[in-house]
C-alpha cells in the first residue's frame, strides 16, 4: 500500500484497522442524524479523521491513495449531491428543496428521502473540504 | 411554486459545483464558466420578463409556509439587479479569459466568481431577512478568496484590511437581526413589514435597530465615514476582479439598505430621512474629492464608485416614487459605467504595462476606438446628455427639488462637476497628452489595440463596446427602461403587492 517507513509500526497497524471501523461509525452517524444527534457534517468530521489518522501514521501519498479521488472534485461531488437533492421537488411541480421520502420505510437504514440526500452530500463535501486542508498542511512540513 | 425565481441562484451554483469537478482542467473551466454565466443571463432576462408581465413571483422554500420557511421574491428591483448580475457576469467572465492568469486560474478563479454570482443573487432575491445575512457571508468569502488569490503583498495587505471591516459589518448585521427578531418573532421581510409598524411603544428601539442595520450596510455599501476599506483594497487584485466587486459587492449594500428602509423602517421617516440625506451628501463630496487627488487609474475609480453611492442614498432618502425610480435607474446605470471604466483602465494597463495617469498618455493617436470606449462611459458617469448618466441625474435632481431638499440637490450638481473634472483628468493624460521623450528618442510604449492578436482583442474590447452601447440605449431611448424604474419604485412604496405576493394573504 506504501513505499515510506510507517512512523510507528503500532499506530500503522492500528490506523488500517480503524479506518473501516471509523468509515462506518461516521455511517452510522450519518443516518442516525435526521432525528438524533449526528448527520452528514459530524459524519463527514469522523471520516475525514480516519484518513487524517493515515496521514498521520503513513504519510499524505498514502492516504490519497486509500481515498482514490482528489479531495475537491469529492467538494463538487457533495455539493451536487446536495443540491440534486432540491430538484426532484422542482421537477414535481414543488418548490425547491421540497423534502420528499420513499414510502416504504428499509429496515436498519430507515425512511430514505431527498432530506437524507441532502446529507450525503454534505457528507462529501465536509470529507472534500477538511481532507483538502490536511493534506495541503501536511505536504507543506 | 416559481422556478424562475430561483433559477438565477441554481445556475451559478451549479456552474461553480461543475468548475470544481474539472479541478485541473483549464480549458474546461473556462468553457463551463463561459457557458453558465450565458445561462445566468439568459435566466435573468426571463426573470425580469415575467416579474414585468405577471407582477412579483415567490417562492417558499422547501414548501414550508411563509412567514416560518425561506422565502425567495422577486420584485422589479431585485429582477433588474439579477439582471445587471447577468449583463456584468458574463461581460466580465469574458474580459478574464485574457486577463486572469495561468495559475490564477488554477487556483479556482472560475468556480469562486459563480460562486460570488450565487451570493449576490442570493441576497437580491432572499425575502428573509436572515437568509440575507447568509447569502452576504457566501458573497464575503468568495470574495476574500477573489482579493487575495495570488498573494501578492499588496493584495494581502488590502485583504487584511477589506476582511477586517467587513467581518465587524457581518458581526452588527447579525447583533441586528437578533435584536429585530426578538422584538418581532419574525425573520420574513415581508412579515416584518407588517409588525414593525404596530410597535409603536417601542419606536426608539426599532430605530436603534435601524441605525444598526444602517451602520452595517453602510459598511458594506461604503458610506461616509465608513468607506475607507474601499479605497485601500480595490486595487489589489487583478482588474477583472476589481470590476465584478465594483459592479456588485457595494451595490449589495446599497440595495439592502434600500429594501430594509422602503419595506420595514418606515415608521421614523424624518429622522431617518434627515441621516441619510446628510450621509449621501457627504459620501459624494469626499469620494469625489479623494478620487481629484489620484493619479492611480484604478485608485482614482475606486473613490468615484463611493462618489456614485451617495447619489444612491440620495434617491432613497428623498422617499418619493421619482427618487426611488431614480435611484433604480442610477444603480443599473452606474454598475455599467463604473465597470467600463475599470475595464479600459485594464486595456490602457495591458498595452502600457501602468495604471499611473503620469506615466501613460497618447493613446487618443494610435488607439482612437479605445478613446471612444472611454470617452462614452467617462461622459455617461458626469451625466452629459444623452447617455444615461443624464437622465439619472437628471430625475435626482428634479425629485431633489420637487421636495425642496436644495442642499442636496447643491451637493450633487457640485460633485457632478467635479466628476467630470476628474474624467477630463483620465481623458487628458492618458489619451491626448503625448508621452514624454526619453533622451531624445522616439515617442515608444505606446503601443496601439491593434498590436494584439485578434483572439485577446475581441474578449478585452467586446466587453466594454456592448456595456457601452447598453449605456447610449439607456440614454436615447430612456423610457422603457425608466418606466421599469418607476415600477420598481411604485412597488416598494405600496408594499402590499410585495406582503401579498410572499404571505399569499394569510396572516
Amino acid at each position: 500500500m506504501t513505499t515510506s517507513q510507517p512512523v510507528s509500526v503500532i499506530l500503522a497497524t492500528g490506523a488500517r484497522y480503524s479506518l473501516p471501523l471509523m468509515l462506518l461509525f461516521s455511517f452510522f452517524i450519518l443516518l442516525r442524524g435526521h432525528n438524533l444527534p449526528g448527520g452528514g457534517f459530524i459524519g463527514g468530521l469522523v471520516a475525514a479523521a480516519a484518513f487524517a489518522l493515515f496521514v498521520i501514521a503513513y504519510d499524505v501519498n498514502a492516504a490519497r491513495s486509500v481515498l482514490g479521488i482528489e479531495p475537491i472534485r469529492l467538494i463538487g461531488i457533495g455539493l451536487l449531491v446536495a443540491i440534486g437533492s432540491g430538484l426532484p421537488g422542482l421537477l414535481l411541480g414543488m418548490p425547491f428543496m421540497t423534502g420528499l421520502w420513499l414510502e416504504p420505510e428499509i429496515p436498519a437504514l430507515g425512511k430514505l428521502g431527498t432530506p437524507l440526500l441532502f446529507d450525503v452530500g454534505v457528507y462529501l463535501v465536509v470529507i472534500g473540504i477538511v481532507l483538502t486542508i490536511v493534506f495541503s498542511l501536511a505536504e507543506d512540513s | 411554486m416559481n422556478v424562475v425565481v430561483i433559477l438565477p441562484l441554481l445556475v451559478p451554483f451549479l456552474t461553480a459545483i461543475f468548475g470544481f469537478l474539472a479541478w485541473g482542467n483549464r480549458q474546461a473551466q473556462r468553457l463551463i464558466s463561459v457557458v453558465g454565466s450565458t445561462v445566468l443571463l439568459i435566466a435573468s432576462l426571463i426573470l425580469l420578463w415575467v416579474v414585468s408581465q405577471q407582477g412579483i413571483q415567490a417562492t417558499q422554500a422547501g414548501d414550508w409556509p411563509a412567514p416560518f420557511g425561506i422565502t425567495f421574491v422577486a420584485d422589479t428591483f431585485s429582477a433588474i439587479m439579477v439582471v445587471m448580475v447577468g449583463v456584468m457576469g458574463l461581460s466580465t467572465v469574458i474580459y478574464s479569459l485574457v486577463t486572469i492568469d495561468v495559475e490564477r486560474e488554477a487556483q479556482g478563479f472560475h468556480p469562486l466568481i459563480h460562486m460570488l454570482f450565487v451570493g449576490v443573487c442570493g441576497a437580491f432575491l432572499t425575502g428573509d431577512i436572515f437568509n440575507l445575512y447568509v447569502w452576504y457571508e457566501v458573497m464575503l468569502i468568495a470574495s476574500f478568496v477573489l482579493l487575495v488569490m495570488g498573494g501578492e503583498r499588496s493584495q494581502l495587505e488590502g485583504g487584511i484590511k477589506y476582511v477586517t471591516l467587513n467581518l465587524l459589518a457581518s458581526a452588527l448585521f447579525l447583533a441586528a437581526v437578533g435584536l429585530l427578531y426578538g422584538l418581532t418573532g419574525t425573520l420574513n421581510m415581508a412579515h416584518l413589514s407588517e409588525v414593525v409598524p404596530t410597535l409603536v411603544e417601542q419606536q426608539g428601539m426599532v430605530t436603534v435597530v435601524a441605525m444598526l442595520f444602517l451602520f452595517a450596510f453602510g459598511i458594506k455599501g461604503a458610506l461616509f465615514p465608513l468607506f475607507f476599506w474601499l479605497p485601500a483594497s480595490y486595487h489589489t487584485p487583478p482588474i477583472a476582479v476589481t470590476v465584478i466587486f465594483s459592479a456588485l459587492l457595494t451595490k449589495v449594500g446599497v440595495y439592502s439598505l434600500i429594501r430594509v428602509f422602503t419595506l420595514i423602517f418606515t415608521g421614523d421617516a424624518v429622522f431617518v430621512q434627515v441621516v441619510l440625506l446628510v450621509i449621501a451628501g457627504f459620501t459624494m463630496v469626499t469620494g469625489v474629492l479623494g478620487a481629484v487627488a489620484q493619479y492611480e487609474m484604478r485608485r482614482l475609480l475606486s473613490f468615484h464608485i463611493i462618489s456614485q453611492i451617495g447619489y444612491l442614498l440620495m434617491g432613497l432618502a428623498l422617499f418619493t416614487p421619482l427618487s426611488l425610480a431614480a435611484s433604480v435607474f442610477f444603480m443599473a446605470h452606474v454598475i455599467l459605467a463604473k465597470s467600463a471604466l475599470f475595464l479600459v483602465g485594464g486595456v490602457l494597463n495591458r498595452l502600457a504595462g501602468t495604471y499611473d495617469l503620469k506615466k501613460l498618455g497618447g493613446f487618443y493617436r494610435v488607439s482612437p476606438v479605445l478613446a471612444v470606449l472611454f470617452f462614452i462611459p467617462a461622459m455617461s458617469l458626469a451625466g452629459i446628455p444623452p447617455l444615461s448618466g443624464f437622465w439619472a441625474k437628471f430625475a435626482l435632481i428634479r425629485a431633489g427639488l420637487e421636495t425642496q431638499q436644495y442642499a442636496i440637490v447643491a451637493a450633487s450638481l457640485v460633485v457632478s462637476v467635479l466628476t467630470l473634472f476628474s474624467m477630463t483628468k483620465i481623458w487628458a493624460e492618458a489619451f491626448l497628452k503625448e508621452k514624454e521623450q526619453e533622451d531624445g528618442k522616439l515617442k515608444e510604449g505606446v503601443e496601439p489595440v491593434a498590436t494584439l492578436p485578434i483572439s485577446e482583442r475581441l474578449p478585452l474590447l467586446a466587453p466594454i463596446a456592448v456595456i457601452a452601447m447598453l449605456m447610449i440605449v439607456m440614454g436615447v431611448g430612456a423610457e422603457p427602461f425608466f418606466n421599469l424604474a418607476l415600477q420598481a419604485s411604485e412597488e416598494m412604496l405600496t408594499r402590499t403587492e410585495y406582503v401579498q405576493a410572499v404571505l399569499g394573504g394569510q396572516v
